[in-house]
């Protein structure tokens, strides 16, 4: 900050000065009550303070829904408020897991949650084992001594910050009847195929628009893993005139296997949230051939005529185990990546 | 893989390559070509669905539905002919004795259309409608842009989007680093608990609890307003870690030199720590922007009046509509797709090694 008055200061930096006025005037106001505290207590409330706001939106955003979910996943009824809800125990759990056969979602009371669980499934099957794929091969050849590296690896990169509504909509666009993708089919002499029509196509799409969205957050962490080998390595096998084929296997891939299971962790997180990109590509179509566990909780609970909290409360939780079980599998993951 | 480190070869190397053990130099390794295949893919898969996009974003309606379509935006060139107060459209018309013609259409009755030579206003053409093509032109239907920021609501949605993005990376820049200075300067009891519960948030995704956070935000009375979407995301564990990793690195000295002269604790968070932790705060405040501009699941929860819509729920209820305006549609697209570019183009050092930091987005 420079000093105040001072007038021959270069325009640039009293411009700069002018704009964080208001930050500065804010920081000031607060000073006064920070000072009185600190005359009063000393030192030792001070951290507590500096956490204070922080952790009362943890609280109030975080902490008390988690519990508040869970009573919710108790209730029924279509009140919002749990002082007006009525307690029905496990009924909505009884309701989401009762199926005679587990292996298909049309023999269960609530098939639309079945039919949701079996396509994240499938969805994460494919979407992360190729997200996985894909990401290491860029990452491989990124990793290349090849020109304008900087740029190829922007290119990988940017969806990575486009919205999932912009990247579902600029897909939607190539995808539909008379879109880009069908002028090139009857171009080669094809017939045109309505991708969401086809529960298949529907669901190749939604895989593949995600992965096209999210590689390059993958391809960059394990860009960062193959720096990390030492290039001594590689020198040592060069003169012992090892193949490339055998480089790969025998010192990338151990030395990079550590950074490849975090990303497949993180890529299984991710993958079971699936919802924004998918949900604006397809809304779930067609039928319920693209429609994920988010998409169910957010129909159930909010979008549906009845609003049913309690047994949206209820999936949630569901999906929460879900999390919680890959979370302690992505810890022990990076655990392994301290020790190595 | 090799050649990203092996120095360049001596000239010794080069003269044994041909006889050498091991592979030679200068021969197309599989890779190599895969390589080169792979980044020529690469750059069509991924840049051209953005510039089909930006292409089409400047078609006119009928250009749009057009099949097959053009590559370019283009438009009928219409000419001024003599008699006529409007500019008529221009066609390309193969007459009955099989020669072709540039003409001006006056009017069509049904099937046939009635044309006029421009440079010769007194000569009129019938023609079946089929047997003339329009004469089109590169052109840039602008109005695609102009019309929604005017006849739509978008600019309020861009409004509140923007107002969105600001107020919560100002929320989230604050609480975070006053959190982030409390966990890195002192030493106090329950640290490490507090450590560990923030990072602990981490594993609770909005996902999963939707309800009750719609509950809390009801109960605040903030449905349907902006504050709905702005607080419940601003404390991010995301935050917090990053710019305590960063503070640490800040010696103590610094701290205790200050302390020595008098200065208040918060006199030295905002004045000493918060400008040396500048570049964590920069990387922050882009992931934040990041985050807020293109949040979508939430917003569509929390806002369900259109005055308060944000951009991205406002462009999915325009594309759920049952007469989709592409044209509109694709124009607000790339609106909406700017900002990020620009950030990105600018910041794209900041955001790679943010990320390659945190492992987060």
């Amino acid at each position: 900050m420079p000093p105040r008055g001072d007038t021959t200061a270069p325009l640039a930096r009293r411009l700069q000065s002018a704009a964080a006025a208001p930050a500065v005037l804010f920081f000031r106001l607060l000073e006064a009550p920070f000072q009185l505290i600190q005359r009063v207590g000393g030192l030792r409330p001070m951290p507590y303070l500096f956490l204070a706001p922080n952790l009362a939106f943890f609280g109030l955003f975080v902490v008390v829904p988690l519990f508040v979910n869970f009573a919710f996943s108790l209730t029924g009824g279509t009140n919002l408020y749990l002082s007006d809800r009525v307690w029905t125990g496990t009924e909505q759990y009884e309701f989401l897991l009762d199926c005679t056969n587990f292996t298909d979602p049309l023999t269960c009371r609530e098939d639309r949650f079945w039919k949701g669980i079996f396509n994240t499934a499938v969805f994460i099957v494919f979407q992360v084992s190729f997200l996985v794929l894909f990401s290491l091969i860029t990452a491989l050849i990124l990793n290349r001594k090849i020109r304008a590296r900087g740029f190829f690896r922007a290119v990988f990169f940017f969806p990575v910050l486009l919205s999932p509504v912009v990247v579902a909509l600029i897909w939607k666009w190539i995808l539909l009847r008379d879109g880009i993708l069908n002028a090139f089919l009857v171009s080669l002499g094809l017939p045109k195929i309505l991708f969401f029509v086809s529960p298949e196509w529907a669901m190749f799409w939604a895989i593949f628009v995600s992965i096209w969205a999210h590689m390059g957050f993958y391809t960059l962490i394990l860009l960062a893993g193959l720096q990390a080998i030492p290039p001594d390595l590689y020198e040592a096998a060069e003169m012992d005139g090892t193949s490339r084929e055998r480089v790969f296997r025998r010192i990338t891939l151990p030395l990079l296997w550590p950074n490849l299971l975090v990303v497949i962790v993180l890529a299984l997180i991710k993958g079971v949230q699936i919802f924004d990109e998918v949900y604006v590509l397809t809304g779930g179509g067609p039928g319920t051939a693209t429609q994920f566990i988010v998409q169910y909780i957010y129909t159930t609970g909010f979008s549906s005529q009845v609003q049913n909290f309690g047994l949206a409360s209820a999936a949630s939780v569901v999906l929460g185990v879900v999390l919680f079980g890959l979370t302690m599998a992505q810890l022990a993951a990076t655990r392994r990546k301290d020790d190595v | 893989m090799s050649d990203a480190i092996s120095p360049r070869p001596s000239l010794g190397e080069l003269l044994s390559a041909r006889r050498g053990r091991g592979r030679r130099r200068g021969r197309l390794h599989w890779t190599d070509v895969f390589t080169w295949v792979y980044l020529a893919l690469g750059i069509f898969l991924m840049f051209g669905p953005v510039v089909w996009l930006v292409l089409s974003s400047f078609k006119t309606p009928a250009g749009l539905v057009e099949f097959p379509p053009t590559f370019l935006p283009l438009g009928q060139i219409s000419v001024e002919v003599a008699g006529h107060e409007e500019p008529l459209p221009l066609f390309r018309a193969t007459l009955e004795d099989g020669s072709v013609r540039e003409l001006a259409q006056v009017r069509r009755i049904g099937i046939v259309s009635q044309m006029v030579d421009p440079a010769d206003p007194e000569r009129t053409f019938r023609v079946p409608i089929d047997r003339r093509a329009p004469v089109r032109e590169f052109r840039m239907a602008f109005e695609n842009y102009v019309d929604p920021l005017k006849r739509f609501d978008f600019t309020r949605y861009l409004w509140n989007s923007v107002a969105v993005t600001v107020a919560a990376t100002l929320v989230t820049l604050l609480i975070n680093s006053m959190a982030a200075y409390g966990l890195a300067i002192y030493e106090f009891r329950g640290r490490r608990a507090i450590m560990l519960f923030v990072i602990g948030t981490l594993m609770i995704p909005i996902t999963v609890i939707l309800v009750p956070v719609y509950l809390v935000v009801t109960s605040m009375g903030m449905v349907n307003s902006l504050w709905a979407v702005i607080l419940p995301g601003a404390a991010t564990p995301t935050g917090v870690f990053l710019l305590r990793q960063y503070m640490l690195t800040i010696p103590t000295d610094l701290i205790e030199a200050a302390r020595m002269d008098k200065a208040s604790e918060w006199r030295i968070y905002w004045r000493v720590v918060m400008p040396l932790s500048l570049p964590a705060i920069a990387v922050l405040a882009i992931f934040s922007i990041m985050w807020r501009w293109n949040e979508f699941l939430w917003p569509l929860i929390v806002l369900s009046r259109s005055e308060v819509y944000t951009l991205q729920v406002g462009l999915n209820a325009f594309q759920g509509e049952l007469d989709v305006q592409w044209h509109y549609i694709l124009a607000m697209t790339v609106v909406t797709l700017l900002p990020v570019v620009l950030v990105f183009a600018f910041l794209q050092r900041f955001i790679a090694t943010g990320i390659a930091s945190t492992g987060m987005k």
